[in-house]
Formats: C-alpha cells, structure tokens, sequence
C-alpha cells in the first residue's frame, strides 16, 4: 500500500481521476443539451397557456407549439410602456436575470414596492394572442411577488379591453402545501376569469377574506381569499396592484389601448 | 451465489440503510409528498450508488488512503450529474419537482457509507449488487412513506385521485401535515417500529437501566 501513498501517485491518481469524470460530464451535458432546451421552452410555453386559461389537459408537445403559432412574443419597457422588440435580444433576454442586473433594471422604492421584489426589470416579454385577422384577443403578462415563504412566479392574462382577467397562474412558487400551496387549485384559479382590475382607473382587484358575494357591488373587483392563507392572499393582491400598476405594466396597457403602444 | 443474494436482499429488511442504519433521512423527507416524484428519487439513488460502488471498487486498490473521500466524492459527484442531466432531458417535470435533491445524492449518506463500507473492501460486481440492494432498501422505505403522504396528504395516487377532497366537492379532509416533511419523521418511526417489533434482532441493548419508582406512591 505504500506506493499507493506517495506524492506521485497520488498526484497521477488524482489528475487521471479529474480528467476522466470532466470528459464524462461535459459529455452528458453537450450531447443532452438540445433536448433539455426543448424541454425548458415547452415549459415556459406550457406554463403561459395554462396561466391564459388556454391549455387543453392532456395537451402533447405538438399541440403546444401548434398553439403557439398565434401568439406573438413582444418586448415592452416599462417604464415608457411602449413596445421595443429592438432592446434586447428575445432569444437571450432573460427578465428575471436583468432584474437583478443593475444596468438593466431600476431599484424601486419602499413605496413603490408592493411585491417585494426590491429591483424591476427595464424590459418586460409579454405575448400577445391573436386570432387569424392579427387583432389582439388576449394579453399574457409575467408577474410575480413575494407571498409567505417564497417569490411567486406567474402569468396574468387579460382580455383584449387590458381590464378583464382571463386568467391568472402560477409556476413556481414554495407557500405551504394545503394552505397557501392552493393558489395552484383550479377551483381557486376559476374564481378569477372575468373580473375587472381598475376602477376608476385605479387597481381595484385583490382577494377578500372568505367568499365573495356575487350580488355586492365590488363583486367584480373581488376574488375569494385563501383560507388560512392570509399572507399568501395578500401577497397575490400586492403582486397583482404592483404589476398592473404604475410601475409594473398599466402605462402600456393605456398605450395599448389608446392604439399608440 | 448465496453471498451475492445475500448482498442484495440483506439491505431491504435486516440491514435497512433508513431504519437500521439511519443514513438518507433528509431526502427521504423532502421527497417523499408525491409517490411519483419518489419513484424517480428512488432509481437515481439505487443507479448512482450501484455505479459508483462498482467504479470505486474497481479502482480500489489504486487510490492513496490520503485522498480516499475526494476521489469517492468525485466519482459520486460526476455520476449524479450525469443522472441529473438525464432527468432534465427525459423526465423535465419531475426531474423540476426534485430540484435541489437530484444535486444532493451527492451527500447522500447511503452513497458515501456504502463506498467507504463497502465498495473500498469489494470486488466491483458485488459492490454494484450491494449498491442495487441498498438503493431497494431505500426505495421500500420511501415508497411506503410516500404512499401514506400521498393518499392521505392530498388524496391521490400516483396523481390519480382516490380519496376526493372537499376542497375539489368530495368528502375527504386531507391532513395538512402529511404534506410537510416533517410528518415524513413519524412515518419512518412507526416504519422502524414495525421493523423492530418482527425483527427483534433490531433492538438496540437499553443503555441505562430504569430503576423502579423509589418514593412512596401517592394517592393510593
């Protein structure tokens, strides 16, 4: 065993061993590679379809990127709530990598804050659903925000009018299972297609404690809290005020319906 | 050909690595909320530590005692890249749901005892056996107590619904802990006692011996 022990082999073993196992693991990831990004943009494409409301269950592949061909990836910047498909690269542009990228993001107040999110993304991907004629029939927005334990990472989508929801999901997220962990129920999801968001050209929709009462008059601005989930809940109201607020994508959705986006 | 079965069967009930050795408790709590997430977690356990059990023993008798963990690690390590490469390109949702805990095999106490305890001393066939053994063994343990979380923890198996939950119109009210990785805890405790209450043998010997009551007793 003592040969075993000396520097050299030692050395020699160690170098070998190293060589070895990075040739087999570079290896595993160029060859796996293309099949691994096909798999990472089915699931974005999965996760917008089905926060639109627009995802058939049992769904294959092919169907997926069949429904695709009608949705049309823009670039908007927020802050001039304009479209400028000429900013960034879509092929590259990573949202959540340039909010945390100073040069590509803004700090955002205390105030302004309402998601807890600390920084936002200059230029935001939204994808715009358009039937055969080229008119805009829904709205996908990302959105995300901080609830009890984690940062939510979801889509909205509204109706072409930029004010009635058509749906709203999450895909990623670490609430507790049974209690907050239900914002992935679809029971709960069902409650929210069809409500209104600005009153008076305010963010009116958030979610109330218990049931909402269709025949109230803020019905429609109101979704069915989470039971014991309260900071959950509020942490979807804040996400959703902050992202179709101010500072999140209301400018564009004006200028989008103004025709001057 | 006995010893080799012995070194597969050995590990499921008389030399569990969860019950009586008590190594991979973490990942069996993390991992174990849905049946079919543990059932990926289940073969990426028993493949790496059957393959790295063969590759550290076949090169046993070439590495210095000084670097011994380092080069066990790296062999471990490599492989479990390798097996969380695959799962992202052939079983992207689960190999998502994992997360983090495909990248923690590395760690897994199972992995590192079996090749120090095992593979170091072995000739390679019978390490890869001991490793498929004691990834069984891991697996029996994980698959019953992700049985239990799933069925009772959301109503479902493998996905499918079998206990409708009120929240979707049913009858059933699921329990919440089930869920949490914590309750995994009570479910490998009552798994070991089971386990102990067959197998005697099990029984550790009582460290200190209980003397009886020495005070008067009251209120008789």
């Amino acid at each position: 065993m003592s040969s075993n022990d000396s520097t050299s082999k030692t050395l020699v073993v160690a170098l070998a061993l190293c060589i070895v196992c990075s040739v087999i693991v570079s290896a595993a990831v160029v060859i796996l590679q293309p099949v691994q990004e096909v798999n990472k943009t089915l699931d974005r494409k999965r996760n917008i379809l089905a926060a639109a409301g627009m995802l058939e269950p049992n769904s294959t592949a092919e169907d997926i990127n069949q429904q695709f061909v009608d949705i049309n990836t823009r670039v908007v910047d927020l802050s001039t709530g304009k479209f400028a498909d000429d900013a960034v690269d879509l092929a590259r542009y990573d949202p959540l990598k340039a909010a945390k990228d100073p040069d590509l993001s803004e700090a955002l107040t205390a105030e302004q804050d309402l998601a807890k999110i600390s920084r936002r993304e200059q230029y935001a991907i939204v994808y715009l659903v358009e039937n055969p004629q080229g008119d805009v029939e829904k709205l996908i927005l990302p959105i995300r925000g901080f609830g009890l334990w984690s940062t939510l990472y979801g889509f909205i989508a509204l109706e072409s009018d930029g004010n009635t929801i058509a749906g709203l999901g999450f895909y990623e997220h670490g609430e507790t299972p049974g209690l907050g962990g239900e914002i992935d129920n679809p029971r709960w999801k069902a409650f929210w297609p069809g409500k209104q968001v600005y009153r008076n050209g305010e963010v009116e929709i958030g979610l109330v404690k218990g049931a909402v009462d269709p025949a109230a008059v803020d019905a429609p601005w109101e979704v069915d809290g989470l039971a014991g989930a309260t900071l959950t809940s509020k942490g979807v109201t804040n996400l959703v005020h902050f992202w179709l607020g101010k500072n999140g994508f209301e400018p564009f959705l004006n200028n989008l319906r103004a025709g001057k986006a | 050909m006995q010893v080799i079965k012995e070194t597969l069967t050995g590990p499921i009930f008389k030399n569990n690595p969860i019950a009586l050795q008590i190594l991979g408790v973490c990942s069996a709590l993390a991992v174990t909320s849905s049946l079919k997430v543990t059932l990926v977690m289940c073969v990426a356990l028993t493949v790496v530590t059957a393959f790295s059990g063969m590759f550290i023993s076949s090169i046993r008798s070439h590495i210095p005692s000084s670097i011994r963990i380092i080069v066990q690690m790296v062999i471990i390590a490599s492989l479990v890249i390798v097996v969380d490469q695959f799962l992202k390109a052939y079983a992207f949702g689960i190999s998502k749901q994992l997360s983090v805990f495909v990248g923690l095999i590395i760690t897994n106490c199972i992995v590192m005892g079996r090749a120090e305890a095992f593979a170091m001393k072995n000739p390679p066939m019978a390490s890869f056996v001991d490793g498929i053994g004691n990834g069984i063994g891991y697996s029996v343990v994980l698959i019953s107590v992700a049985f239990v979380r799933e069925v009772f923890g959301s109503g479902k198996l493998m996905g499918v619904e079998v206990l409708p939950l009120v929240t979707d119109g049913g009858w059933y009210v699921p329990n919440g802990l089930l869920l949490l990785p914590p309750s995994a805890f009570f479910l490998i405790g009552g798994f070991i006692w089971v386990l102990r209450s067959v197998r005697k043998d099990q029984v550790e010997a009582n460290e200190f011996k209980l003397a009886n009551h020495s005070a008067v007793r009251e209120g008789t």
